[in-house]
């Protein structure tokens, strides 16, 4: 067996063994207010610490003082415009991600599975491109051009996949999810290059440059944009952990089990692309977030989803805060892309991570 | 098909019956019997816009048979065939156009080797500072026997540069924050001239002071924070005429005052121009510079 279905067949045998048959250690409240005291005080750092970094020193109190005009403070304006923005949609941006990841893995039960692998980043992406190298402009309520155009890119393509895998009121086939999803990624990106290739120079640049993620907002517009969406998708996943255990079993197990497995798995579905499509709107693909802090927090607490679904948002959340903070500063005065250092700092550990508890 | 086939044919018939039968396989013009030297018959390719500009500059325009997918000054460029770009060059009819020089960029290495292999002379060319557009004008003299013509040019642009910095000269050099590309918009992913290049050396010659200039680098990204340390008194943004159109200008000026704290934002002093001439390491880059130092310094100019 290649090392990943391994990894599937280890993954499933432990959730069937965790979450069902073995007796819990401790009762799940227990577990889970541990889980969420400790995640989410690591998440409360990371967003409260991370402002006051940066690749200048500002004074705070300066920052906070009210007698000062805003617009003459420059501290105030570094502290308020320039990174609580970036830290914000960070930690939005990292908890829809990882919350993302958590629920297409179990969907597709697939531990490979990451937020963009149905194709909805590539959809995003595709919009994005357009009006990029296009040089349309519009805007819709607080949404500007590039967030309405991959939002509107990412809903085609979850589209898209929804119709193909689902038969009339009967359960989706996740491989025909998973083909169509990885079918649509190629093909969305075969668009991507043809639209690139006949941009111009500086328009292609843009364009690739904004597959590499930046969570430099610059303004609270695009973060109270995406704020409304990712809380719907929350709203749905807080219905799903125990539909995600069952379901990870399989749809004949967990129709066996009294899951209504349609309704699931398209809320599932639904929630998932939903946040997927709001982050990648705000901030660009940034990769990695999704697949690894998953696995990142199965090691840590186990798989029951009903602790694995929140502590991966908490964690995410601060992940990606945390390697923001790098972004901005280890090249300063030079911005580095978030995208490149998710990878760059969370594979490493990963695979430590891997190796150690393996 | 048939209907261009017929105009081709139409097209022939007229050539012979004005009696210009002297026209050759390759296409190239023999009809004209003065003596010329060898490289004055020069086919010449040019695949870098800012090379393109120097050929037509220094009056090299009517060898000229092709260029590149980016070329649009001077006009007569638009009727000449295009030949792909950096990324993309079309070697077959490159080839096909039977060129004695082409003009490439650095990093072509392997369209680099296909010319040396069909023993058709490339200039090489990378982007640098001005010296190195100076350097370009004199070596494309040389290769199409144009030295004394490329050296006016030189000398022209000098004088024109001279004349900029004599303007400027006694005036104080505010803090400039030059981009050159952003999402459209927004403040999002910002690009500015960082301490290396022909623009920023343009900005010196205009009398103002790179806020980036201890970047080593052509061209970097900064923070909207570091953008707001350096504190800039003049914002200027220089594109390209497509990047934004003449008339959304005044909205994307209007990007930028959320950054209330930036003394250009304060002052109204956010200008964006656009124009080949300021992004283009051509001839025109002295009425780039001079445009700069225009917005920069208006007082300057009014006299």
């Amino acid at each position: 067996m290649s090392p990943p279905s391994r990894l599937a067949a280890s993954a499933r045998q432990a959730l069937a063994v965790d979450a069902l048959e073995r007796p819990a250690r401790k009762p799940i409240r227990t577990r889970l207010a541990v889980t969420i005291a400790g995640f989410g005080a690591l998440a409360v750092a990371a967003i409260a610490l991370a402002p006051l970094v940066g690749s200048t020193h500002i004074s705070l109190s300066r920052a906070f003082d009210r007698s000062i005009p805003f617009a003459d403070n420059v501290d105030a304006q570094i502290f308020f415009v320039a990174r609580l923005p970036r830290v914000l949609s960070g930690a939005l941006v990292g908890a829809a991600l990882a919350a993302a990841g958590v629920v297409f893995q179990a969907l597709l039960r697939n531990p490979l599975a990451t937020p963009f692998t149905l194709g909805v980043s590539a959809g995003a992406s595709l919009g994005a491109m357009l009006v990029l190298i296009f040089g349309v402009s519009l805007s819709v309520g607080p949404f500007s051009t590039v967030p309405l155009a991959s939002f509107a890119g990412a809903a085609v393509a979850a589209g898209i996949v929804y119709r193909l895998a689902t038969p009339y009121r009967r359960a989706m086939s996740t491989a025909v999810l998973l083909l169509a999803g990885v079918t649509l990624n190629s093909f969305f990106s075969a668009l991507i290059m043809f639209a690139q290739y006949f941009a111009d120079f500086a328009q292609a640049y843009r364009a690739s440059r904004w597959l590499m993620g930046d969570l430099d907002v610059g303004s609270y517009q695009p973060i109270i944009a995406a704020v409304p969406l990712v809380a719907i998708a929350f709203a749905v996943f807080a219905m799903l952990p125990s539909a995600l255990n069952v379901l990870s079993l399989g749809p004949e197990a967990a129709a066996t089990r009294g899951v209504d497995v349609v309704r699931a798995q398209r809320l599932a579905f639904f929630s998932a692309s939903l946040a997927t499509s709001a982050a990648v709107s705000l901030a660009g693909p940034i990769g990695f977030i999704g697949i690894v802090v998953p696995h990142l927090v199965r090691l840590l607490v186990g798989v029951d989803h009903r602790i694995v679904l929140p502590a991966s948002a908490l964690f995410g959340a601060a992940f990606l805060v945390a390697c923001d903070l790098g972004a901005r500063t280890l090249l300063a005065p030079v911005e580095l892309p978030v995208g490149v250092l998710t990878a760059m700092i969370g594979g490493p550990f990963f695979l430590w991570l891997l190796v150690r508890k393996g | 098909m048939a209907a261009g086939t017929k105009r081709l044919i139409a097209a022939a018939l007229v050539l012979v019956a004005c009696g210009a039968g002297l026209v050759s396989p390759a296409g190239a013009d023999l009809t004209r019997s003065a003596p010329r030297l060898q490289s004055e018959k020069a086919r010449i390719v040019s695949l870098v816009p800012a090379l393109t500009e120097m050929f037509y500059a220094i009056g090299a325009g009517p060898q000229v048979v092709g260029v590149g997918s980016f070329d649009q000054f001077p006009p007569e460029v638009a009727t000449l065939p295009r030949l792909g770009a950096l990324l993309d060059p079309d070697t077959e009819r490159i080839l096909t156009l039977r060129p004695t020089l082409v003009g490439i960029y650095g990093s072509q290495t392997d369209l680099q080797a296909q010319l040396a292999r069909a023993g058709i002379r490339a200039y090489v060319y990378r982007h640098g500072g001005i010296e190195t557009i100076y350097r370009t004008m004199r070596e494309l003299g040389t290769a199409t026997a144009r030295e004394p013509q490329a050296e006016r040019l030189v000398r022209d642009l000098q004088a024109r540069i001279a004349t900029i910095r004599t303007r400027v000269r006694n005036r104080t050099k505010p803090k400039v924050l030059l981009v050159i590309s952003r999402q459209p918009g927004t403040l999002r992913e910002i690009y500015v001239s960082g301490g290396v290049g022909f623009l920023h050396e343009m900005l010196e010659i205009a009398g103002g002071r790179n806020v980036f200039a201890d970047v080593a680098r052509e061209s970097a990204q900064p923070s909207q924070e570091t953008i707001l340390a350096r504190a800039p008194d003049i914002v200027v943004e220089v594109h390209a005429e497509g990047m934004f159109k003449t008339s959304s200008v005044q909205n994307e000026k209007a990007v930028w005052a959320p950054l209330s704290s930036l003394p250009a934002v304060r002052n109204n002093r956010v200008h964006v121009l656009l124009g080949q001439h300021l992004v283009v390491p051509g001839p025109r880059f002295a009425g780039g510079a001079e445009a700069l130092a225009r917005t920069i310094h208006p007082a300057a100019f009014n006299r």
